[in-house]
């Protein structure tokens, strides 16, 4: 069943943005300018060390970084079996691994000499990390956000208006992330010569998809210098949540080419495994078309997006990063789910056990890192992406216990 | 050129309002194929999209109701459509089919030329033509290399942005048609935003064709409310003013 070794490879995308089969540049040619733009002055970035330095002073001193690699001791005894290790993402600023990405685009936004900056947000985590970037950096910021989102993320509402950003609900459609994306990409389509579009996740046409994992690729960096000072070793297994799939891609990016360790990505088992139950196109979708790319969606036999359905709604998206389904085809990662009932109840045990409250997105890889734990001896290591922290989700966990 | 909302209320509306379209003089027609993300498209196509499928209308039955338009009209029929109903199905079905109904081609709306050379080639063999669009944002070069590629016309969109009706057209409009109607032998007609008769007066000149959408899906829209007949009579109506402007030329 193993893949041939070397068959994934990490020089991935090659120049039109295609990850295999996957990726590609499926938009508007309204929007082709300014992706083009984008291309280049991220080229231009990536080999001018000013750029790297003032990024990675601000992860160092305005973000937090490196977050820290935890070992949950009476989270691994109460499940009996292999260490259980935490990448807290959730002790960065704005409390969630979206930042990292946000303060990278917004100096890009700096570059192009653009003013004004937008964004989709599903649980508002991109949405506060943009607002929050666009402030440091002094630019306009507007988020479109889902108003099935507005009602469940409250909190993240207030704290983007806060920050000076103005909150545009969204209606139409399902009225959660895939929507707001539509509605971001609309208002670029008519603003791309002043405004940057701050994509949240390793989604979208191509370059979004590669700038998004570089971003985020500190995490997978960090985790491996951690684990050779912290055990002298590699996990042998590392698991994140896949929303769009940008912690899980920042976090397995520098691992791919280390064989030995296993990845596993954990989409949105929502309710059931029937259509429009969950969000998890790598698990039981197939390849198509959405948002400018091509990967593993939700679509029905025209080509239409199915809805989907999941109690977090940073994952609450029918779709999914083409380089997730790269990896998939390849082998290389594996992808499971897990359900809104197995999320909540991995949120309970993680606040209990360590008094670390998880957001709902980064519960699915808590619960399935629990489940992989139980199954394996004590010498074995697991490190789980703690994408982000449970605080916006408090009142929706209480709404949801309440049933 | 108008263009229509396949299934707005139903499909057979959608061919009784083309064919008095056709019979108004309408030189051909664009029928949009509703899509559940239409990121080019503003809020009146959007809005006649999403009730198009919550009706549950699939490709297949419109494909069928344009087929048995197409003998009975004096215009050629083109699909607006994404590619990600196009891909689901598979080029060369999709393609297959439009040919089997008689359709003459297709606007591909979020297909940009460098991913269009499969469709090309599917299109090319088929003799439907492959419509691809230039917009304000488009460089020269690039946009030599679309007209290259490009098959029946070229569409281009008037302004950066999305569907929808606007008050005045962009001042560089006319200098960058006539620009590109210089460098190609493909008529070129101008869409996105053209409602009002002067700007019909203006741009009739300097365009081989115009697209009128949003303006027409709108009114077209008024037979959820209205009775059909005068929601046909009206759409035929704005149809024959904006013709009779370019009559007058
Ligand atoms: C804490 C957290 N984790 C995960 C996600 C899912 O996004 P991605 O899959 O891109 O990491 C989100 C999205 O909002 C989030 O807020």
């Amino acid at each position: 069943m193993l893949p041939p070794p070397g068959s994934c490879s990490a020089d991935v995308p090659d120049e039109t943005g295609r990850y295999g089969k996957f990726g590609g540049r499926y938009v508007p040619e309204t929007l082709v300018y300014a992706l083009d733009q984008l291309a280049a002055e991220y080229e231009a970035a990536c080999g001018d060390a000013t750029f790297r330095g003032e990024l990675d002073g601000l992860l160092q001193n305005y973000v937090g970084r490196p977050s820290p690699l935890f070992f949950a001791r009476r989270l691994t005894a109460h499940c009996g079996g292999a260490e259980i290790w935490l990448k807290r993402e959730d002790l960065n600023h704005t409390g969630a691994h979206k930042i990292n990405n946000t303060l990278g685009q917004a100096l890009l936004t700096k570059r192009m000499g653009k003013k004004r900056v937008i964004a989709e947000t599903g649980a508002g985590q991109h949405g506060v990390a943009t607002a929050t970037a666009c402030a440091h950096f002094g630019l306009q910021c507007v988020v479109y956000m889902g108003e099935e989102d507005i009602r469940r993320q409250a909190p993240n509402v207030f704290s983007m208006k806060l920050l000076g950003a103005e909150v545009r609900g969204v209606t139409s459609g399902s009225r959660t992330l895939r929507d707001a994306i539509n509605e971001a990409m609309r208002d670029w389509m008519s603003s791309v010569e002043t405004t940057h579009y701050i994509l949240g996740s390793v989604v979208g046409p191509h370059p979004f998809p590669k700038i998004v994992r570089d971003f985020q690729a500190v995490i997978g960096r960090e985790t491996i210098q951690q684990s050779h000072a912290q055990f002298q070793g590699l996990p042998n297994t590392v698991v994140a949540c896949v929303g769009g799939g940008s912690n899980a891609a920042g976090m397995f990016y520098p691992l791919v080419g280390h064989h030995e360790v296993e990845l596993i990505g954990v989409e949105a088992g929502g309710r059931s495994s029937s259509p429009g139950d969950h969000a998890s196109p790598l698990t039981y979708g197939s390849p198509g078309i959405l948002h400018g790319s091509f990967s593993y969606v939700m679509q029905d036999e025209d080509g239409q997006t199915s809805p989907v359905h999941s109690m977090s709604a940073g994952l609450d998206y029918p779709g999914v990063g083409p380089e997730h389904s790269y990896w998939k085809s390849t082998g290389r990662v594996n992808y499971t789910c897990c359900s809104d009932e197995e999320a909540l109840a991995a949120f309970d045990v993680l606040a209990s056990c360590e008094g670390i409250l998880p957001a709902l997105e980064s519960s699915h890889a808590v619960a399935h890192a629990m489940a992989w734990a139980r199954e394996r001896s004590s010498d074995q290591r697991i490190v789980v992406c703690l994408s982000g922290r449970g605080d916006k989700d408090a009142s929706e966990i209480a709404r949801l216990k309440r049933g | 050129m108008p263009f229509v909302t396949a299934g707005d209320p139903d499909l057979e509306f959608t061919s009784a309002v083309i064919e008095e379209l056709v019979a108004r003089g309408a030189s051909m027609c664009e029928v949009g194929i509703p899509y559940s993300d239409p990121i080019a498209d503003g809020q009146v196509i959007q809005e006649s999209y999403t009730r198009a499928l919550s009706r549950g209308i699939k490709v297949s039955d419109i494909l069928q109701t344009l087929g048995q338009l197409a003998p009975r009209i004096n215009g050629p029929l083109v699909t607006m459509v994404s590619h990600a109903i196009i891909y689901r199905h598979g080029m060369e079905r999709y393609a297959d089919a439009l040919q089997d109904k008689g359709i003459a081609g297709m606007i591909v709306p979020d297909l940009p030329v460098d991913e269009s050379d499969g469709l090309a080639a599917v299109c090319k063999t088929r003799d439907l033509s492959l419509i691809q669009l230039v917009t304000p944002t488009t460089s020269r070069d690039r946009a030599l290399k679309i007209a290259d590629t490009s098959s029946g016309f070229l569409y281009y969109v008037s302004v950066a942005g999305i569907t929808g009706e606007r008050s005045v057209v962009p001042q560089e409009l006319q200098e960058r048609v006539g620009w590109l109607r210089e460098q190609t032998s493909l008529p070129v007609c101008i869409g996105f935003g053209i409602s009002q008769p002067e700007h019909v007066r203006v741009l009739c000149q300097v365009a081989d064709g115009l697209i009128v959408g949003s303006a027409i899906v709108r009114r077209m829209a008024d037979a959820a409310t209205d009775s059909r007949d005068q929601a046909l009579r009206q759409v035929g109506d704005y149809l024959s003013s904006l013709l009779a402007v370019m009559d007058a030329r």
